[in-house]
């Protein structure tokens, strides 16, 4: 039978042949995570199943992001928890403090995940490895700590969307602009329960970091997955960060899909998702004016060093519009330092941007960019829910990085050409 | 298994950052979780509910974020089914490891308003409305999750396979 990419993974890790969509599958996990906010209910479940040791210490990662450096008693005392634990256990991947980073950028760039690896984190941006064709997705702690425990899980194997994007991508468009308008085509619960597949010569010429963008937000339309083949590119990606050997991987002749979408890109402009789902995407020219309070560039969809270039570039010589405060925050520490020799971060500060500590912080509202009553912020992040970052009566929309930098020399949303 | 109780009525699209926000993930317990149940939709929301009440909402309840702390505070907030739509991929997952009771039945939420009071039947497989005299029947769960909760969820699941 010829397999789609989610088939086709899925089938490496069971001994069942693996079929149509629908059918539930067991298959062994390469690899397993939870970070400060989940390891600590996947530590309780774990001790309730009464489990001895983990499957593989050298397999599970522990990283302490999302309120890293913790931001009071409470989120200290999880971190505290899930220390003890790792400890206890011999946990060779775990993270705090001056080696953590954003989980979804630290993982790929440790070369701890690569193409054809089977990863479940509790986090749901653990759908960004698709980016190097891995089958990799969120659940809960509970199915986490089953994992940690059996390094096995079960699947639903998921019907695949394939969608395909032709054409050479117009400047100041990239990967983060390809999948909002995605999400804004099939919504999001578009691909529910399903796998996206992105192929095309648009996606051939993509960066790795591009394609982590996109296949992180797969979540954002439903997905279970968001995968892409393992190319020239992606083992080039991999060589340069620990994997000598990772394989190559495409999607078999003849696989069935679901539902075909295809888009041109080249007439294409950059996009904004408004609140408050990120399924509202705009092309850039079509928004009102919006003056802003915030702009945020980081988190695991945009933080990686390519999107603190392409911010930097815009905010060169320029400076950040009075009343804005704009927060960049690397991904992880190997990003922070590279953009520090780069003289990055020496450009953001000359802006007169915030340069912050690798963490998830703002993104999720935990701390370090929270919005008041009435506020708006345009981010480099994923989601834009009601309170997403802060206060119920504040707003959120997300862009690319080189649009939130042209946004915040601006003051009001707006494209770099605006400048 | 028989639940009774008052609808609470909620749209499409609900997010885990809705049913419970960041800032209250710093705890993994059930009752301070289920205090702040729905905190990110509409400050004191709560104050509604009443213990065996039943959640109703539209399509993709539970998308966004994999925490497993939304089902928790459904389940601490004393409302032991939700009754949508349709439900979001890992929230469907969680609520099951968590005992939580889903039940997806498309189109057929609409008949339900705020406030009715419901008769969930798992063994009948329908909900009885009895403030309007209907009845949603909702079909069989999926033999894998029957298998799941037979098994008492996740956890004894995996007792049982390190013993």
């Amino acid at each position: 039978m010829a397999h789609t990419l989610a088939q086709k993974i899925l089938q490496m890790h069971t001994d069942e042949e693996v079929g149509d969509a629908g059918q539930i599958v067991r298959c062994r996990t390469d690899f397993v995570l939870a970070n400060d906010i989940t390891a600590p209910l996947a530590i309780k479940s774990f001790r309730e199943m009464g489990a001895k040791d983990v499957f593989d210490k050298d397999k599970v990662a522990l990283v302490m992001d999302h309120f890293t450096p913790q931001k009071d008693i409470d989120s200290a005392n999880q971190v505290k928890g899930t220390r003890e634990f790792a400890r206890a256990f011999n946990i060779t991947h775990y993270y705090e403090g001056g080696d953590a980073g954003v989980e979804h950028a630290l993982l790929p760039e440790q070369g701890l995940v690569k193409p054809g690896d089977i990863v479940i984190g509790a986090d749901s941006h653990t759908c960004t490895y698709g980016g190097l064709g891995a089958f990799a997705t969120g659940m809960g702690s509970t199915d986490i700590a089953g994992a940690m425990a059996l390094g096995e899980t079960w699947f639903k194997v998921p019907p695949t969307i394939r969608v395909t994007f032709e054409g050479v991508l117009p400047e100041y468009v990239g990967g983060k602009d390809l999948i909002l308008r995605t999400i804004g085509e099939i919504g999001v619960d578009g691909a529910l329960y399903k796998a996206l597949q992105f192929e095309g010569s648009t996606i051939d010429n993509l960066s790795v970091e591009g394609r982590l963008s996109m296949a992180n937000m797969a979540i954002e339309a439903g997905a279970k997955v968001g995968l892409f083949a393992s190319d020239a590119k992606t083992v080039e990606y991999c060589k340069a960060h620990k994997n000598p050997n990772p394989m190559l991987l495409a999607a078999d002749e003849g696989a069935t899909y679901e539902r075909e979408i295809k888009f041109d890109v080249s007439n294409m402009e950059p996009v904004v998702a408004c609140p408050h789902l990120p399924e509202n995407v705009k092309p850039i020219s079509e928004l009102e004016v919006l003056p802003l309070n915030q702009v945020v560039i980081g988190s695991c969809t945009n933080g990686r060093i390519s999107d603190m270039r392409e911010a930097a570039a815009i905010l060169k010589g320029r400076k950040v519009a009075k009343d804005v405060r704009c927060i960049v925050l690397p991904a992880t520490p190997t990003i922070w330092k590279q953009a520090m020799k780069e003289g990055l971060l020496e450009i953001f500060m000359d802006a007169g941007c915030i340069v912050g500590p690798a963490t998830c912080g703002p993104c999720l509202g935990g701390h370090m960019g929270i919005l008041g009553d009435g506020e708006r912020a345009i981010a480099t992040t994923n989601r834009n829910f009601r309170g997403r970052m802060g206060s119920l009566l504040s707003e959120v929309y997300l862009s690319n990085p080189a649009v939130a930098a042209a946004s915040a020399v601006l003051g009001i949303i707006g494209s770099p050409k605006s400048l | 298994m028989i639940y009774k109780g008052k609808s609470h009525k909620v749209g499409d699209h609900i997010d885990t950052d809705a049913i419970i926000p960041a800032r209250f993930l710093v705890t993994t317990d059930v009752k301070k979780l289920g205090a702040n149940c729905m905190e990110g939709l509409e400050a004191g929301w709560i104050k509604r509910v009443s213990d065996g009440d039943v959640m109703v909402a539209g399509r993709n309840f539970g998308c966004g974020s994999s925490r497993e702390h939304a089902p928790v505070a459904i389940v601490g907030a004393g409302m032991p089914v939700v009754i949508a739509h349709s439900f979001a991929r890992i929230f469907y997952r969680n609520s099951f490891n968590m005992g939580l009771l889903l039940l997806e039945v498309g189109d057929a939420v609409d008949g339900i308003s705020d406030g009715d009071t419901l008769e969930v039947d798992t063994e009948a497989g329908v909900v009885r409305n009895t403030t309007t005299g209907t009845e949603i029947p909702f079909p069989p769960l999926p033999p894998s999750m029957q298998d799941l909760l037979k098994r008492g969820g996740l956890i004894p699941y995996i007792q049982s396979r390190l013993a």
